[in-house]
This record gives C-alpha cells, sequence and structure tokens, in this order.
C-alpha cells in the first residue's frame, strides 16, 4: 500500500482493491524506472527536498504553480527568516540585482542579520513561555531571562541539541541562567511536575503525551505509565521565589526566582482509571537510569540527544517538522507537536531525511533554515489553479507544497513589519530591550490567559475584528499615516520625483511591489476626487496600502 | 458608491452618503431591508448567555451534593425553590431563583485535559487534527445572527476571555473578545470616522486585485471581518457595552446603583467578583440590542489545591450572586423566556480528595446547569451514584452535544441542521445530539 498513490489512498477500500488489481503491474515498473534514475541517498538536501515533493505532485497528479515573482519571494523569505517585510532600500536593492544567485545570497545576508536573532528569539520564547510577561511579587519567570537566552543562543548558532539540554536541565537564577524560564513557567501550580512534562515531551519530542497522564493513548500503544516514567525525571525540580526588602519603602519584594534541586529517589505514584496504584521508574523510550541519580534530568538531556538506537533523536525531527511548518504554513503533520504512530506525516521520508541531515551538521539550525529556503517548493507562488487546487490543507487535505499557504502574520511580525514600512526605526528608539518592551506592551492588548494549570493563552489577533480595529484606528497607525517630520510618508511626498515614483514607493514600503498600470491608474482616480488635498491622498492611500490584505498576510 | 456593498455601513452613515450623493434607488432597498427585518426579529429574538467556568469546576461541592460519603467534602447541601432539588448552601441567592434554571447531573464528557475538554463542550465535537469544529456561539451567530440585519456588532461577544473558533463556518462568526470592563480597544476617533469613507474606497481599490487572484478563502474572509469591524465602529449599539451609556432609541439606560449593586455587590468581593457581575449585566444589555449568544468568562476554578476554602470565600460567592442577580434582572424585563442561561466549564472535579485538599481533572461524572429560555425548569435531571464517581445506574448520561441541542431547541434553530466542512464532510448540529427531554416537556 504504501507506494500507492495518495489519491488512491483516500478511495473507498472496494475500490482501491480493484484498482489495485489492475494497476500493479503498472505502477512497480514505474517505481523501478525511478529507481534506476535518482539515487535519492547522493541527493543533496535541498536537491532531495526537491525531488521529494515533487515525487507527491507526481503521486497526486497535480501540476504545481510556477514560481513566485521575486518580490513575492522577497516579502516572504524576510517575514519567515527575519520576522519583518524589507525596508524600501532592502527591496530596491534586491529587485535591481541581476546575480543569478542572489536569492542564494540574500538568504546567507538574512541568516547572518540581528534580525534573525531577534525573529528566532521572538518565536522561541513564545513557545517555551507564552506571549504573557508576568509583573508583580510573585513573577513567574523572567521573560527577558528567557529571551536573553534565546538571543545568545541563535546569536552563535549554538547547536539545537545543546539549547535543548540547556532548557531540559538547568538550574539557578532566573536571569544569570535565562533557561530555567522554561521549567518556570511550567511549574506555576504544584501539580508535581505534571505540566513540564507535558510541555517539556510536545515542544522538544513532538509527542503530546498529556492525556495518557490519566489513560492508555486512546489512538496509539502508549500507555499511562510512559507519562509517569517521563514525568519521574522532573520530580527533583523545585523553585523559590527570593525576596529582598525595598531599601526605601522597607517593604518586602521579590528580587529573583531560582530552580533548584531536591533529593527524591523514590518512584512515582499514579493511579490507574481502575483505582489501581502503580509505580513508575524514570525511563525514556525503553532506557531507564538510576534511580538514585543526582540529577535526573540530566539523564533524561543525554538520552534525549543520544542516537544510540540508529534511530535520528525525536528532537532533531520535532525542530525540523516544526521549522518547516513555520515556513509553509504546514507541517509535516498536524499540529506539528502531535508525531506518532497514530498521526501519519504528509512526506514521512523527507521528515526522517531532513532530521538525520540536521543531526549531521550537528543540529545547525541556519543550514536548516537554508536549506528550506532555498527549495524550490518554497519558492513557489501562493497563486493556485485548477491543477492544483486539491492540495487545500486549509480544509483538511495532506499538504502536497505545491504552491505557498497563505500565511496570518503574527503579531510580532506585523508589528515589526509596520514598524518597518514606516520608518518608524528610523527615529532610534533606544535598544534592543526598550523595543522589545515597547511591542510587549503593544501585545499584551491581543492577549488573552487561560486560568488554569497549563498556563495555557491564545491571542484575540489573528483574522479578528480587535485585529481589523488595530490596522484601522490605533495610535501605531494614526502614526504611520501622520506625514509628520521624519516619517516615510513625509520625506517620500517631499522627496524629488514623479508622482509615479512615489505611487510606486508606496506600494513597494508596503507591498514590496510596485503597482501594475492597472493598479496606478485605478489609485490615481480616486486621489482626483481628494481636489488637490495631496497629503489627505496619499494618506488615505497608504492607510489602504496597510490595510489591505495584501499587506496583511504572509504570502 | 459601492462602499457599503462591500464594506457595511451603519444607518448614519449611510443616510449622510444618500443625502450628498442624492441616489434614490439603493436607499429603497435599504428601506424595504429593515421592514423584511422588523419581521424576522418578531419571530425570532432568542438568545443564549453562557457562563464559562474556565479550568473545571468542583460540581460535586456546587449541584451535586454527596455529604455523609468519603468523597463527600465540606459542604452541606440546602433545599432550593424548586421542591427537591438541593445545591449547596453557598449559594444562596441561586436557590431562590431555581424554578427557573435546572441542573443536569450526568454529564459524561472522557475529556479531563484543559485543552481537549474546552474545545469538546464548546463544540460538542472531540478534536480532530483535519477539522476545526465551530464553538456553539459560533453556530448561534451563523443561524441566527447573520438573519438580524439590525444587528450592526458582532453576534457572538465573548466577555472576559474567550477560545472558541468559528472554524469551517467562517472568521465573521469567530467570537468578539471583550475584557470585563467592555472597553474596545482601538475605537476609531472623530477623525477616523470622517476619514473612513475615502479610506475603504481607497482600499477596494488596493486590493481587489489581491482578492481576485486565486489564493484561498482567507482574504475573502478577511474583508468580511473589515466588514464586521465597520460595522461595529460605526454603530450606536457600541453603547451596549458601556454600562454607564444610555440610548434611549435601543431601549438602553445608564444602570442605576441598585442594579450595579445587585450583580457586582460592594467591591468586597474582590476583582474577579465585580469582573464577572460587570460581565453578566454587560451580556444582559447585548442581548438587549438583539446579540444572540454572549459568552461570559468566569476563571480560578482549576483547584488542585484547597478546594473548599476557596469556593467558600472565593468563587461561590462571585458566582452566586452573578446568578442570582441575572436570572431576576431578566425576569423582572421579561427577557427570561427568551434568554437561555447555560452553566459549564471543560470538565467536572474528582470526587476523591486528593494530599493537598483538592480536587483534580474529572470528566466521567459532573454537573451542567441550564435555564430561561421557556424551558421546564426546576428540575435535576439524571443522576450520580451515591459517591458522585460515575453516573447512576438508572441514569441516562448526557454529552454536550445534548446540552446545546437543547440549547438549539429553545432557541428555534432546527435540530436537523447540518453544517457543511471545508473537505465537504457534513457536520451535524451540535454533533447529532438530542434535546433533553424532562427540560423540553
Amino acid at each position: 500500500m504504501k507506494n500507492l498513490p495518495r489519491r488512491i489512498e483516500r478511495m473507498a477500500p472496494f475500490a482501491v482493491a480493484a484498482l489495485i488489481f489492475c494497476l500493479t503491474p503498472q505502477l512497480s515498473a514505474q517505481d523501478d524506472a525511478e529507481a534506476e534514475e535518482v539515487d535519492e541517498s547522493k541527493l543533496s538536501p535541498v536537491a532531495y527536498i526537491n525531488h521529494k515533493v515533487q515525487q507527491g505532485y507526481e503521486e497526486n497528479e497535480i501540476t504545481p504553480s510556477p514560481m513566485a515573482d521575486d518580490e513575492e519571494w522577497l516579502r516572504r523569505v524576510y517575514l519567515d527568516i527575519v520576522g519583518r517585510i524589507p525596508t524600501l532600500e532592502e527591496s530596491k536593492n534586491y529587485l535591481k540585482d541581476e546575480s543569478p544567485r542572489k536569492r542564494f545570497s540574500l538568504v546567507s545576508d538574512l541568516l547572518e542579520s540581528s534580525d534573525y536573532i531577534r525573529n528566532l528569539t521572538t518565536v522561541w520564547s513564545n513557545n517555551c513561555v507564552g506571549r504573557g510577561t508576568p509583573r508583580g511579587n510573585n513573577a513567574a519567570f523572567s521573560r527577558r531571562g528567557m529571551e536573553k537566552f534565546f538571543r545568545e543562543a541563535f546569536a552563535k548558532n549554538r547547536p539545537w541539541n545543546d539549547v535543548v539540554v540547556d532548557l531540559v536541565a538547568s538550574e539557578g537564577h532566573w536571569e544569570e541562567n535565562g533557561a530555567v524560564n522554561f521549567a518556570l513557567a511550567q511549574m506555576q501550580m504544584d501539580d508535581d511536575a505534571v505540566q513540564l512534562t507535558a510541555k517539556t515531551t510536545r515542544l522538544f519530542l513532538g509527542m503530546q503525551v498529556q492525556c495518557t497522564q490519566c489513560h492508555d493513548h486512546p489512538f496509539n500503544k502508549w500507555e499511562q505509565s510512559q507519562f509517569w516514567e517521563f514525568n519521574s525525571f522532573f520530580r527533583q525540580v523545585r523553585n523559590r521565589n527570593v525576596q529582598r526588602t525595598n531599601p526605601t519603602t522597607g517593604r518586602r519584594e521579590q528580587d529573583y526566582r531560582e530552580l533548584y534541586l531536591v533529593d527524591f529517589e523514590g518512584p512515582v505514584f499514579y493511579e490507574k482509571r481502575s483505582g489501581l496504584m502503580q509505580v513508575a521508574f524514570p525511563k525514556y523510550e525503553g532506557k531507564a537510569i538510576a534511580p538514585d541519580s543526582f540529577d535526573r534530568r540530566k539523564e533524561f538531556a543525554r538520552l534525549l540527544v543520544s542516537a544510540d538506537n540508529g534511530e535520528t533523536p525525536l528532537i532533531a525531527k520535532a525542530f525540523v517538522n516544526r521549522t518547516w511548518g513555520q515556513f509553509f504554513g504546514h507541517g509535516f503533520t498536524r499540529p506539528v507537536d502531535d508525531m506518532g504512530p497514530h498521526n501519519s506525516a504528509s512526506h514521512p521520508e523527507l521528515l526522517d531525511r531532513l532530521s538525520e541531515e540536521f543531526v549531521k551538521t550537528g543540529y545547525n539550525v541556519k543550514e536548516l533554515y537554508r536549506w528550506i529556503a532555498v527549495s524550490e517548493p518554497y519558492a513557489r507562488s501562493s497563486k493556485f489553479g485548477a491543477d492544483n487546487e486539491i492540495d487545500n490543507p486549509g480544509a483538511g487535505e495532506m499538504p502536497l507544497f505545491s504552491h505557498m499557504y497563505l500565511k496570518s502574520m503574527q503579531a510580532e511580525q506585523l508589528y515589526d513589519s509596520l514598524i518597518v514600512a514606516t520608518n518608524a526605526q528610523k527615529s532610534g528608539r533606544g535598544g534592543w530591550d526598550a523595543q522589545e518592551a515597547q511591542r510587549r506592551r503593544w501585545m499584551q492588548q491581543f492577549v488573552v490567559a487561560f486560568d488554569n494549570d497549563e498556563n495555557d493563552e491564545a491571542t484575540t489577533f489573528n483574522g479578528t475584528i480587535p485585529q481589523a480595529l488595530m490596522m484601522m484606528n490605533s495610535e501605531l497607525i494614526n502614526k504611520a499615516v501622520s506625514a509628520e517630520r521624519g516619517s516615510f510618508l513625509n520625506d517620500t511626498l517631499s522627496a524629488r520625483g514623479s508622482e509615479t515614483e512615489k505611487l510606486n514607493d508606496l506600494y513597494l514600503a508596503a507591498l514590496t511591489r510596485r503597482p501594475s498600470r492597472n493598479e496606478a491608474r485605478a489609485a490615481q482616480t480616486v486621489m482626483k476626487a481628494y481636489r488637490g488635498n495631496k497629503v489627505a491622498a496619499y494618506q488615505d492611500l497608504f492607510w489602504a496600502l496597510l490595510n489591505s490584505n495584501e499587506f496583511i498576510f504572509n504570502h | 458608491m459601492a462602499l457599503w456593498n462591500n464594506y457595511g455601513m451603519d444607518r448614519r452613515h449611510f443616510m449622510q452618503h444618500m443625502a450628498a450623493a442624492a441616489a434614490t434607488i439603493p436607499a429603497m432597498n435599504f428601506l424595504s431591508h429593515v421592514q423584511a427585518n422588523a419581521a424576522t426579529l418578531k419571530e425570532n429574538n432568542k438568545s443564549c448567555i453562557l457562563m464559562w467556568m474556565g479550568g473545571g469546576p468542583p460540581t460535586i461541592d456546587i449541584w451535586d451534593l454527596k455529604p455523609g460519603t468519603k468523597t463527600g467534602g465540606e459542604f452541606n447541601p440546602i433545599q432550593t425553590a424548586a421542591p427537591g432539588v438541593g445545591i449547596s448552601e453557598h449559594m444562596p441567592e441561586t436557590a431562590k431563583v431555581f424554578k427557573d434554571l435546572s441542573i443536569v447531573r450526568s454529564m459524561s464528557t472522557r475529556e479531563a485535559d484543559h485543552g481537549r475538554g474546552r474545545y469538546y463542550m464548546h463544540t460538542g465535537f472531540v478534536p480532530n487534527p483535519t477539522v476545526v469544529h465551530p464553538t456553539f456561539g459560533s453556530v448561534v451567530s451563523y443561524e441566527l445572527g447573520r438573519k438580524r440585519s439590525a444587528l450592526e456588532i458582532p453576534s457572538f461577544v465573548s466577555v472576559g476571555g474567550g477560545s472558541g473558533q468559528a472554524g469551517f463556518l467562517g472568521m465573521t462568526h469567530a467570537p468578539f473578545v471583550v475584557g470585563t470592563d467592555g472597553r474596545i480597544n482601538n475605537a476609531p476617533g472623530d477623525e477616523a470616522k470622517k476619514r473612513l469613507p475615502g479610506r475603504l474606497e481607497m482600499l477596494k481599490v488596493v486590493e481587489s486585485n489581491f482578492i481576485n487572484s486565486k489564493r484561498g478563502e482567507l482574504p475573502e474572509a478577511h474583508k468580511d471581518v473589515y466588514k464586521s469591524a465597520v460595522n461595529l465602529m460605526t454603530s450606536r449599539q457600541m453603547a451596549a457595552f458601556n454600562i454607564e451609556k444610555e440610548d434611549p432609541s435601543l431601549g438602553l439606560q445608564a444602570e442605576t446603583e441598585a442594579t450595579k449593586a445587585m450583580y457586582m455587590g460592594d467591591g468586597a468581593g474582590g476583582m474577579g467578583g465585580n469582573g464577572f457581575g460587570r460581565s453578566l449585566l454587560m451580556a444582559r444589555r447585548l442581548v438587549q440590542v438583539g446579540v444572540p449568544f454572549v459568552e461570559v468568562n468566569l476563571g480560578g476554578w482549576d483547584l488542585h489545591n484547597n478546594v473548599f476554602a476557596t469556593l467558600r470565600d472565593q468563587r461561590l460567592p462571585t458566582l452566586d450572586r452573578g446568578i442570582g442577580a441575572l436570572v431576576n434582572d431578566l425576569k423582572q424585563r421579561n427577557m427570561l423566556d427568551d434568554t437561555v442561561i447555560v452553566w459549564m466549564g471543560e470538565f467536572g472535579r474528582t470526587p476523591r480528595i486528593n494530599q493537598n485538599v483538592g480536587r483534580d481533572h474529572w470528566a466521567a461524572s459532573w454537573s451542567n446547569v441550564i435555564g430561561g429560555g421557556g424551558l421546564k425548569n426546576g428540575q435535576a435531571v439524571g443522576a450520580t451514584n451515591e459517591d458522585g464517581t460515575r453516573v447512576a445506574d438508572n441514569s441516562k448520561a448526557y454529552l454536550p452535544g445534548d446540552i446545546w441541542a437543547t440549547v438549539a431547541y429553545a432557541m428555534g434553530i432546527p435540530l436537523n441542521t447540518v453544517h457543511t466542512s471545508k473537505r465537504g464532510r457534513p457536520m451535524k448540529l451540535a454533533n447529532g445530539g438530542t434535546a433533553i427531554k424532562e427540560l423540553i416537556g
């Protein structure tokens, strides 16, 4: 069954049986022919991506969308690697570059830029501690500390396995050793490290074991015991709130929080649904450690990165799947953090091979980013046609990556893009921390925390009325279209140049492309109705560009 | 002049526009629309207020007490106005209005994880990676909200929380989330309102190409959300969010001190208490202007520790005051028969009391409350066994789909309604649940 075209797998069983009967000879012949053509094991990672995804098109009898033009690809690669759209200048430079290798060079440049560090820091801080920023005298974790940890990790391009080891097994002060904030954020309730267990496996191993806390997994063979075996690795962890006296007020207040270990040598007890009590010892993938290990988490971390059973460690697979999902809007599994026998991947061999290669490079995050960013499927247009409209993961289909899927911008991407499109970054406000703080304050209007032991949250951001109101009326937008001195609009309008050039610049700044002749004509017609109030006309045009679908979506 | 077709405009803007443009034909269309709409309103002005108890409330200590057993905990039941129905002694105000409420004591819902339970209880479907099911508020918005053209604000409002998604019904039916203070972030100032028509005209010119290029459904959905946002920000009905505001044309008064005190108390209940009461008061105002579904959130139920003191001193006084006030208020205003009230969380809590004097997650046997809406109230439907550890042998067990089917029945949404997922799969209303027969009489 494995080599059947996926479309056939979706058919009713009797139809499949009939088809196998008549198709089998042809199919195997075709397979042989292909095996002669390409020696897959010799392909580079990028070539392998192109080859495997292409194979998926053929198996499903679809024609992929054409390649995106420079403008479409440029905007996308900026958003995905550095978390913002390109500036007017960056776009102009790239579009006039005629080198055939310019896409490759741009990806390399972006990977070396400070915005890459900033973007990955944001993404991974959100993954680890959510979007909230705890305040007050009982703050559970330090967002600053978490960000500092990731900033250093991505700046040095630390191997991902080392990063995971730190996140899983650190102890100490929340700012001196920022990695502890991952665990601190999962320890907001006294829950025997249940949440920490669930989040660790989900985020770093791509396994959702939280429901096996109470019963065996309904759809695969994971057993309840496994959850508690994982959990017993984390039972030595404690955290404390360290206070000091404020010399001015004389009041006690929070100084910092820290993570420390206590002696715990025993097994973990849990209750079967039948009410029977069971014991679990620290064990991962069949490998047990001595219960009296000094730091069980360190042992756990060691097991996570070891590959002695010949299989690629799950931490590599989980990272590859998640990263692929960031670029395409859909990972190989849905959701990206629920891999396992019950949830088959869209391109299992590709996921495996990329994970292997990722391990071979020493868990080099930048290399993985590079492979995906310069691959063919990533360079396809988001427009699709009748020949590939069945490739619609938004409707629940397995993704075939035959066209780029529209992604809603993350709130941070939108914020940073607005700043870029309106030149606000040139007014030179403070350093990293000041800018982060400003963006965080702005973010809080969209964060809703759920009041429970999972410490989860939702944003009211994507595609909602609050987002629309923000884009139409907020301070940020008012500033963007204000045309006050130093603003992008002011610079553009007061510069020399024809009306056409100004129009081009507005489009380029907001949408990373120039208007078509028809669009330019239509815009100018509407602008005429402003009867000479040129500033107002340009302001409203710029407002419209920033509020347009094309701006809001990463496409 | 196709402005309002694409983005919607409220009556005042429309009239101003018309006066300027002196176009008569669209105006006539508009008026006949209003008349048609008045007729629909007469037909169906039903609403639902969902009180969502985030974290999973210990219903064994609130609605289904087991005094004298090992699992019974510290509280005793008191009799309510409904003969034979007892609830927690810490719910005296609610007990007084229990002729208008009912308990379903045999919920058995299998999902005891917060995320999964939240999804299951809100939608009636268990989570499935290939489809996003609409939360029931979105279903009501889709079924009833669309037909209420006089309604200019979103037809599904979630106060003080909100997590549900509209799924395949589309983003315009997603919950509109506001804080308990009812403040709408980024509401337009005068200048923004003045510039709006021009800006929208410009927007249409700018984005039509992208929308028409084949890129899936998202761009169209985004445009619809803008339309709703424009409707909202130019509407008088915004007054419903602000309990201090009056608008006689909508039948809204500034809330009196007495009303506020009834819902919110004197502030002694702490901010959470005030917030919940305030949210319920806002919900009543939203229902008054025609919003068919309002969700009001009260969190803090994930009581793994110290369950009894927390309930007695914090959660229950807040809850009790809120429910009592809402039922009394709706009744006095003659709105109770048209407003269904639902009370639920993601699951109940273990009958067994843990070593931290807390209760953990439990979905096998717990209670929901439903009321108003012209239902046959004042009953306890279903039962659990002696110590609450399972549904009693002689009792039918209920699923969230049954609760929502009962709500649909009360709201006049046909139970045989079927929606279609994006993949073309038919999805039965409330996952094919049946209205609870004791409640629909």
